[in-house]
């Protein structure tokens, strides 16, 4: 690092801001944007890095009876020797890593069904998502300021309420006897259903798959709105006027022009929902029932009740794989943005 | 935008809305039901608020996740703010992309992978330090992790629309770095430190999955307890608890909208006043 110490007036575009506060240290006698530098970026190594580093050790465990309980994956030859770091020096250290907890989720069928179904689940409330937000987070952003503050007030609210409890809300509305199920029957279209030999009794929503869609789908809506509302309120309508003038239609030109244009929004919001959509847990666990499996509460269910904590790491690193690619790609169009708002 | 909105996107926007509203309003019209069949009708009644009031595990749960929220977005807003004005002012430096990948990655990962990790990096921690115990120390240090990402987030983009000039003024003047970032930088980003701040709190005492994972014997927050009652089904007395919560969810917000607006005006209207003032 050899910027730590620019002359006074070097690199005068890139960064006024640390000169200031790095003047500040200089004068203390400290190496001065390492030090601020640091504080946070060791934080997230320790807390943040070095985590997953510890499941990629113990996903290549195997089980064992013992407390932590999973075999040791550095194994001293000599029984005599208790600390590891003696055993290290004296170079009898040996590594055992074994592919156990790999192999039984290749060979066990209920992952790769809760895999593919957790994938499958992300992608479709992406899109559902994507088709609900994208007209709203447009209505909104075409609005009058007043109505826009008031209508942007209304989307981030549920977001600062409890996630959990807006997800139970749905259970009083699906069930047997839930409320849809009740203003159905009030209204007569419940018999109606009957008559026409569609579906006899209450509608049984409640412990499905469609449950699940339902609350993944209404959880993160505002991620996928905050993002595209975002993007298209600082759009450019001129272009929208030009292409008018030129004789395009509104439609088109909202697909040639406002969809293309607010694609970095669109990126943004669909990986905000997919990612942490693949992962899961309270929504299928609450909503799902028995028989809906998907791999975040599989890892839950594998860690917490079977204890068995080389498979659950093993699940993480792979759905970890499975993701690498949405989150880069995420990253690319953050630091985009963030560069291109600069 | 004076143009008018087509049907279909008013359309659109109402459902949506309704979508977004109607659980939360069937939640708070049902938990004033006598009944204790949640969703069927038998009279008005505010009998679960008062058992909830006498609810000794839920209201021990409350405090502890209280205590957890203000410790861990406390100290999550001191590192964040550092997080986002490194990200917004330092330019490149050796190892950014790492950085702002630490800061990122944990506002989309899966809660499951973070709360496994973690619980991991605790457990090794343990055996080699014997410190921490599980339980309350470990979930603040966890909840620091993750809310501190989405306060960099904020500080990051509020300190890239900072305006400099100010700052420079101030230098220019004779004022020291140090003076100038506690008395012009620090009191002009205050309103989104406090925004930081309050998300992080908000983030942490609604945490269910993390906290499970990073947890100890005996350390139950309130959406552990929630969430264990609601497993079972539903239960009016969480009706009641989730309508207190979204009370005072929509006062705060709302006042603090309403705050950050006239703030915004009072600002640019003494800015307009220094200017005129100057000419």
């Amino acid at each position: 690092m050899s910027q730590e110490s620019i002359p006074e007036g070097g690199r005068l575009n890139r960064a006024p801001g640390a000169r200031s506060i790095g003047k500040v240290l200089h004068a203390m006698g400290v190496r001065p944007r390492l030090a601020v530098i640091l504080i946070p970026y060791l934080w997230l190594v320790f807390f943040f890095l070095v985590p997953f580093g510890i499941v990629l050790k113990i996903s290549f465990a195997k089980l064992a009876i013992a407390q932590p309980p999973f075999t040791p994956l550095f194994v001293c030859t000599d029984t005599t020797i208790t600390s590891l770091w003696t055993c290290f020096f004296s170079g009898k250290l040996d590594l055992q890593p074994t592919l156990a907890a790999y192999g039984y989720l290749f060979h066990e069928p209920l992952y790769f069904k809760a895999y593919w179904n957790s994938v499958q689940t992300a992608f479709w409330s992406t899109i559902f998502c994507l088709l609900i937000g994208y007209p709203m987070a447009y209505g909104m952003a075409r609005s009058s300021a007043t109505v826009r503050n008031a209508l942007l007030m209304l989307i981030v609210l549920p977001f600062w309420t409890s996630f959990l409890i807006r997800v139970y809300a749905w259970i009083g509305l699906l069930k047997t006897n839930g409320v849809i199920n009740n203003i159905l029957g009030s209204f007569g279209i419940l018999d109606l259903l009957s008559w026409a030999g569609i579906h006899d009794g209450p509608l049984n929503m409640m412990n499905t798959q469609f449950a699940v869609y339902i609350g993944i789908i209404y959880s993160y809506l505002p991620f996928m709105i905050l993002p595209l509302y975002a993007n298209l309120e600082k759009m450019d309508l001129t272009l929208l006027e030009a292409a008018n003038d030129l004789g395009c239609k509104p439609l088109k030109a909202f697909f040639l022009i406002t969809v293309p244009l607010s694609f970095p929004g669109i990126v943004a919001g669909s990986m905000l929902v997919f990612i942490p959509a693949v992962g899961e847990y309270v929504i299928p666990e609450l909503l799902g029932g028995s028989n809906t499996v998907m791999i975040g509460r599989e890892l839950y269910n594998v860690f917490s009740q079977n204890r068995d904590w080389p498979s659950a790491s093993a699940i993480a690193i792979m759905v970890l794989v499975l993701l690498v690619v949405p989150i880069t790609f995420y990253q690319y169009y953050q630091n985009k943005e963030s560069e291109a708002g600069k | 935008m004076s143009k008018r909105l087509s049907w279909f996107i008013i359309l659109m926007m109402v459902l949506g809305y309704l979508f977004l509203y109607g659980p939360i309003f069937s939640l708070i019209f049902f938990s004033f039901n006598a009944s204790k069949l949640v969703t069927v009708w038998g009279g008005f009644s505010t009998q679960w608020y008062s058992a909830l009031w006498n609810d000794q595990p839920v209201i021990t749960a409350f405090l502890l996740s209280l205590r957890i929220a203000v410790l861990s977005s406390t100290v999550a807003t001191i590192l964040g703010t550092i997080a986002g004005y490194v990200l917004a002012r330092f330019g490149a430096f050796g190892g950014r992309t790492v950085f702002s990948g630490m800061v990122t990655a944990p506002l989309v990962m899966p809660e499951v992978i973070t709360g496994l990790s973690m619980l991991l990096l605790f457990v090794s921690m343990q055996e080699m330090f014997g410190w921490p115990t599980r339980g309350f120390t470990t979930i603040t240090l966890a909840h620091i992790t993750f809310t501190m990402s989405y306060i960099a987030v904020v500080m990051q983009s509020r300190f890239s629309t900072l305006d400099i000039s100010l700052e420079e003024a101030a230098q220019d003047l004779g004022a020291k770095p140090l003076k100038v970032f506690f008395v012009i930088t620090l009191p002009i980003v205050a309103p989104a430190i406090v925004s930081g701040f309050l998300l992080g709190f908000t983030i942490s005492i609604d945490d269910l999955v993390i906290t499970s994972f990073t947890s100890g014997p005996g350390a139950n927050t309130l959406p552990m307890v929630i969430f264990s009652k609601v497993r079972l089904g539903l239960n009016p007395e969480i009706n009641a608890l989730a309508s207190l919560i979204i009370a005072v969810v929509a006062t705060g917000v709302i006042i603090s909208t309403i705050y950050m607006a006239q703030a915004e005006k009072r600002r640019q209207r003494d800015m307009q006043m220094a200017v005129q003032a100057n000419e």
